[in-house]
């Protein structure tokens, strides 16, 4: 099957506007007539689902969390970005798509891109009008913020919290249409397969958290908005929960799965300080603007930080990048920050850390403006960690935080399989090889309010008079596979618990599939993933039986499929033989130890098909085009 | 730190419930009290012995999702944090520690400490929310709000629904959460032409489900935001007002 990107003829910034004219439409008397599930309320599923039910389809979501709010997009700091350029300073739509492109190192799809650029100033608009609190000027006008890999101030941010204000719209909006019978929301429920008739994507199967009930929906079109993959690494900075089941039952269902190599290990969370650590805690990229970032100069320098005298440390990120220094990009951070620990020049217990020093901002500005932007990340800080970052230099380390990678879709939004559609980080449409800061909340909305809603309407078009039942054949089927997939979990009855196995496969992952990755370390990998997985199934202990609660049991079929995906990233990883943004390859390389990309060979978006389980997925190549950007090696110097 | 803890547990809804006494031993004082627990959940499935189940998820303090009494206090004895954020290191080695789920007639058992929280989102339905579909807003700087009124229009928006305020509340009443939502909602200029339709909306239903407020004042205490009662005056202030207004149309008068 040969890769479709659909991407519409004419002009960058008329692709959106010929594509939305040219798509069938579902006449408003009719839309009722058709039922959609969303799978997730993040911000792209509550955003999608929302807007669907205003449209008029009846909507059914779904969500594993007791409420729709709780989704992890609710923990998203720093801001949101949108090419409004308020600030004067030179930005547009076409500079947004530009920096993103350049950001993603030129491995993500044109069209995609300028389409969320064109559709991130509605999002502001629609936000501020649900009565989403962005921070202000004194005037009463919209305040904006610097982010990594930019040379603007396009980030709009409602203190440390813009994820949580901005879902809290969505929700508000969901909730509306709850109340008013359009929406049905089913909480507690998580999905756990994808129901194809004829090849289409027509339902789910469930699993009812409280009862263990499991149940068959049927609907028209299906929309997977189910967030990203990180928490295969174990220690993350996702929420505990977050999954890849939905996206993985999808891709073994006949959803290609593309660049699942392309990771996005934040630079600045807090160090890991022990084996009980359960997961790992992001401090907003914001924070890079006013804090500057060094280790001390030699190897081994024991020293508090404030007896470190200045020509004793190393701003390694001013040094390097001049032009950008402290706000490079996340990949380029992440790893200055390895290899400076490399060195033995780490901080900290274990030599995992680096500083991020607020001593010059707050002489510049006064402790109370640095209060006022980052309080709350403060406080965090502290809780954490016991150290008061006013008075001594936060320390930091890179952690796996976002995945790039998810299903392929095309730029309707629509996987390889018919009808199935999927929105935000659940797919892989918009970053390339590394996601800029503050953009992944422009893309859930942007997804879900806006690009969805239309698109989905060219497909169910087609499907008027062709509903499905849930007690047909195909439903029984799987939600047989299911049954019967849940049985072999509790009935293993070994000896290790979930989490313990978890966190052996995180920690393969972290080692050889993290921020460097060589052709041998991925080979064993692989390897080791296989022996560990053979393990899982005969020797997980879960206990208690399906039908309660049963919290080990959930995390048990997750881990499962995060021991496939694994597998899957690291042959992705393999595969690619070049450097691109969070994709680090140790052979490939500058001599001054940046990314080397290989655009001969390696100019597209790899999609990898499910073959069956004793069977290598077949790599599936949509080429990259660039019409617009001209591909050129990054340079942040 | 070694620490002994009695826990809650209960099978389901309809099940009797009782203490059970576990010890927690060689805890980080690094660690959370979520980690704590998962620590000793793990030593519960080495024993065979099914885990303690709680809700959480983020562990940033921010999703809204864990929440327990220890030693009766929602939260814990650390004020303005989430069960998640809350340390070891602010207990002492040898400590006993009471974990029981949420105390709230509204919020019924589903297993340990996990609660039924869904009236919560039953009063947002009601009319937490500004009636505005996606694709027609208005460009974003046309509406001037100054600065102060954002922030406390923030102040009141940062609620993360997590229950403590109807948990520690002596009548079981949910007035700190619907107050901070009418309260974002309705010192906006956005939130101007349903702000007293929405906040009779949302009082009904929140009094179907939840007691009444007599000012105690324990929800502030607990609440992981620190959200200011003051919400609470502004919300009555408003649900009189509404009341007034509705007389007034009802007898014809504009």
């Amino acid at each position: 099957m040969t890769l479709d990107s659909k991407s519409p003829p004419g002009p960058i910034d008329k692709k959106w506007e010929y594509a939305k004219a040219h798509y069938k439409l579902v006449n408003p008397a009719n839309k009722r007539k058709y039922d959609v599930i969303v799978v997730g309320a993040g911000l792209a599923g509550a955003a999608a689902a929302a807007s669907m039910a205003e449209l008029g389809y009846n909507v059914q979501c779904f969500v594993y969390h007791d409420s729709p709010r709780r989704a992890h997009s609710i923990a998203a700091q720093g801001g949101i970005n949108a090419a409004k350029n308020y600030q004067n300073d030179g930005d547009s739509i076409y500079r947004l798509f530009y920096d993103t492109v350049k950001g993603g190192d030129y491995r993500s799809r044109e069209s995609n891109v300028y389409r969320l650029a064109q559709l991130s100033v509605n999002i502001i608009d629609q936000a501020v009008a649900q009565g989403v609190p962005f921070a202000r000027e004194y005037g009463g006008l919209l305040e904006n913020r610097s982010f990594g890999g930019v040379q603007v101030s396009r980030t709009f941010y409602a203190r440390g919290q813009t994820g949580q204000q901005l879902l809290l719209g969505a929700f508000q909006a969901l909730e509306r249409q709850i109340g008013l019978g359009r929406v049905k929301m089913y909480p507690r429920h998580e999905m756990l397969d994808v129901v194809l008739v004829d090849g289409q994507a027509k339902g789910i199967v469930t699993r009812n958290l409280v009862t263990g009930t499991i149940t068959s929906y049927a609907a028209d079109a299906v929309v997977l908005a189910t967030g990203g993959y990180a928490n295969v690494f174990y220690l993350s900075t996702n929420a505990k929960a977050s999954n890849a089941t939905a996206i993985w039952r999808a891709y073994r269902r006949g959803a290609y799965f593309a660049n699942p190599c392309y990771t996005q290990i934040h630079p600045t969370c807090i160090p890991q300080s022990g084996d009980f650590q359960s997961k790992l805690t992001l401090m907003s990229e914001s924070l890079r603007n006013d804090g500057r970032i060094w280790v001390p100069k030699v190897a081994g320098d024991a020293r508090r930080p404030d007896q470190i005298p200045e020509s004793e440390r190393d701003y390694y990120l001013e040094r390097k990048y001049p032009s950008f220094g402290n706000l490079a990009p996340r990949d380029i951070a992440s790893r200055g920050a390895k290899e400076v620990c490399d060195e033995g020049r780490g901080v900290g217990p274990g030599g995992r850390g680096v500083y991020l020093d607020f001593a010059d901002a707050i002489k510049r500005l006064g402790r109370s403006v640095i209060e006022e932007r980052y309080g709350n990340l403060f406080d965090m800080y502290a809780d954490i960690t016991a150290e008061n970052p006013y008075e001594t230099p936060m320390r930091i380390y890179p952690a796996p935080h976002y995945t790039m990678g998810g299903l392929w879709v095309d730029y309707n939004l629509m996987s390889t399989i018919p009808g199935l559609y999927v929105g935000g980080e659940a797919n892989f449409s918009d970053h390339g090889a590394n996601r800029l800061g503050a953009s992944a909340l422009m893309q859930g909305l942007a997804d879900g309010y806006f690009v969805l809603p239309v698109t989905i309407g060219d497909y169910l078009a087609g499907q008027l008079g062709k509903k499905v039942s849930a007690d047909g054949a195909e439903f029984k089927q799987t939600q047989a596979e299911v049954e019967q997939r849940i049985g072999k979990l509790v009935g293993a009855k070994g000896k290790r618990s979930v989490d313990s196995f978890h966190k052996e496969l995180g920690n393969i992952m972290w080692e050889r599939c993290g921020m460097a990755r060589t052709a041998e370390g991925l080979k064993s990998a692989i390897a080791d993933i296989r022996v560990l997985r053979d393990q899982y199934w005969r020797d997980v202990r879960v206990l208690g039986t399906n039908e309660e609660p049963n919290q080990a049991l959930e995390r048990a079929g997750r881990v499962a499929d995060f021991f496939d995906l694994g597998e899957l990233m690291c042959i992705d990883a393999l595969a690619r033989e070049e450097s691109a943004g969070g994709h680090f390859r140790v052979e490939y390389q500058t001599a001054d130890g940046e990314a080397k990309r290989n655009d001969d060979d390696f100019l597209y978006a790899s999609a990898w098909q499910f073959k069956g389980d004793n069977a290598a997925p077949e790599l599936h190549k949509e080429a990259l085009v660039y019409e617009e950007v001209k591909l050129a090696t990054r340079s942040y110097k | 730190m070694d620490l002994t803890l009695q826990v809650w547990r209960q099978a389901s809804r309809t099940a009797d419930g009782k203490f059970v006494t576990y010890e927690a031993k060689g805890i980080s004082p690094d660690a959370s009290f979520l980690e704590m627990l998962d620590v000793v959940n793990e030593e519960l499935t080495e024993r065979n012995e099914q885990p303690i189940h709680f809700e959480h998820d983020c562990r940033e303090g921010i999703c809204g999702s864990c929440g327990m009494m220890i030693n009766g206090v929602a939260h814990g004895p650390i004020g303005g944090t989430a069960t998640c954020q809350l340390h070891m290191r602010h207990f002492k080695d040898g400590d006993n520690i009471r974990v029981e789920p949420w105390r709230a007639r509204a919020f019924p058992i589903i297993k340990d400490l996990i609660v039924d929280r869904s009236p919560l989102d039953q009063i947002i339905q009601a009319g937490g929310y500004i009636s505005v579909n996606t694709g027609s807003a208005i460009e974003a700087n046309t509406l001037l709000i100054p600065k102060a009124v954002q922030e406390r229009s923030m102040d009141a928006a940062e609620c993360i629904q997590c229950g403590a305020c109807v948990a520690q509340c002596p009548n079981g009443a949910a007035q700190l959460f619907t107050s901070a939502k009418v309260s974002h909602l309705g010192l906006l200029p956005q939130g101007q032409p349903e702000r007293y339709d929405r906040v009779v909306r949302m009082v009904e239903v929140m009094e179907e489900h939840f007691g009444s407020c007599t000012m105690f004042g324990e929800c502030e205490a607990v609440c992981p935001k620190e959200i200011s009662i003051d919400f609470i005056a502004r919300m009555n202030r408003d649900y009189l007002a509404a009341k007034f207004r509705t007389r007034k149309s009802e007898a014809g008068a504009t």
